[in-house]
């Protein structure tokens, strides 16, 4: 472990904006893949992945299966409500319910990337891949390197980005699923407990204003209120009443 | 051949379970903040409360896994996974917000606490 450490502590060497080398897109994509090395969360992402393709063996899916949930839902916490809710016996409406409101967040996220990644020329359907790519660690990431690359190469440094932590996370599936059968339980909860651990101090580290930390907390201690409704909705009832009563303070507190 | 594709695959129901249940209604997020986000100011107040659910919704989707864990996290007592992430919040708090120490020390309480208890 302490190896690994000093390996993803070590700053990424990327050359100066003005340099020539920026012109070979392949190169810029390499970049960007090779990039997914720079960063601790590579790590998380691939436990949490181990962590995803073991549940999904336990659930009875296909590796086909969950493979393709990684490549086209690409979002930790709604592949692991997509499975637990399905293997439970849920409904299809209740699963997509249940999704799409752990995915709200991903909205403000897109939103905030996308004006680093434009310029003046940039078409909507240039952004389509990279708006895929969008989820917490690859908003942590884009937030941390785009300032040092060129602004019209960024939509290449992002897309191979995005494909170097896909390959990181469709290897990380495979091998869960197939460690599964062997994988001694304490060891299969210690991956699982690794994504509300990770999601949880990774957005306590951005919290930018009081009103994210508010929020956080609200959020937190409104849900098992909220459960005890059994809506099936818990998680929008939660999250809409903590953030805006977070919002409020906030709004008050400025008012002051 | 054709059977290692049905192992590997599943059944077609399945696959357009998880482009309905799944796929489709995570993705509509980002469609939609690629469509809506050309007109919103990063600085707004819309944002600000936008982000403010957002990270509160996410509040809620880890309280949820701890609250009715998945899979093998259901063997791990409620007491020790709430204790575990406590832990892991703290030793984040006082490591200038380590992500990695705070995350690797939850870990640890939580494997600690599950040999303890044999």
């Amino acid at each position: 472990m302490r190896g690994t450490t000093h390996t993803v502590r070590l700053p990424l060497a990327l050359p100066a904006l003005d340099s020539p080398s920026w012109q070979n897109p392949v190169r810029v994509f390499a970049w960007g893949m090779r990039s997914v090395t720079s960063t601790v969360l590579t790590l998380v992402l691939f436990a949490t992945y181990l962590g995803i393709g073991a549940l999904a063996h336990d659930t009875h899916f296909s590796l086909g299966w969950v493979l393709a949930s990684t490549t086209l839902v690409w979002a930790g916490p709604a592949q692991i409500i997509l499975i637990s809710t399905l293997g439970s016996g849920a409904t299809v409406v209740q699963a997509a319910i249940a999704v799409t409101v752990s995915a709200i967040r991903l909205f403000p996220m897109v939103v905030s990337v996308l004006p680093m990644l434009r310029t003046r020329e940039t078409k909507r359907r240039q952004l389509v891949l990279a708006a895929h790519f969008i989820a917490v660690t690859l908003w942590v990431e884009c937030v941390r390197l785009l300032p040092q690359v060129p602004r019209e190469r960024r939509i290449v440094f992002t897309h191979g980005l995005g494909t170097g932590l896909l390959c990181v996370c469709l290897t990380a599936t495979t091998l869960g699923y197939g460690l599964a059968a062997s994988l001694p339980q304490t060891f299969a909860a210690a991956i699982l407990l690794l994504t509300p651990l990770a999601f949880l101090l990774s957005t306590a580290r951005n919290c930018r204003q009081f009103a994210d930390v508010l929020a956080l907390v609200l959020g937190l201690a409104l849900y098992p209120l909220a459960s005890q409704l059994h809506t099936g909705v818990d998680i929008l009832i939660s999250g809409v009443s903590a953030g805006t009563i977070a919002y409020g303070v906030h709004w008050w507190r400025e008012g002051e | 051949m054709s059977d290692l594709l049905a192992d590997f695959l599943g059944d077609w129901n399945a696959l357009l379970v998880l482009v309905i249940a799944g796929f489709l209604p995570n993705e509509v997020w980002r469609m939609l903040g690629l469509w809506l986000g050309g007109g919103v100011d990063e600085g707004s107040e819309l944002l600000v409360w936008v982000r403010a659910v957002a990270t509160a919704i996410l509040a809620g989707v880890i309280a949820q896994i701890l609250v009715s864990p998945p899979g093998a996290l259901a063997s791990v007592p409620d007491w020790l996974r709430y204790t575990a992430v406590a832990a892991g919040f703290a030793i984040f708090a006082v490591t200038r917000r380590s992500t990695l120490l705070g995350v690797v020390g939850g870990e640890f309480v939580m494997l600690a606490g599950k040999w303890w208890l044999g």
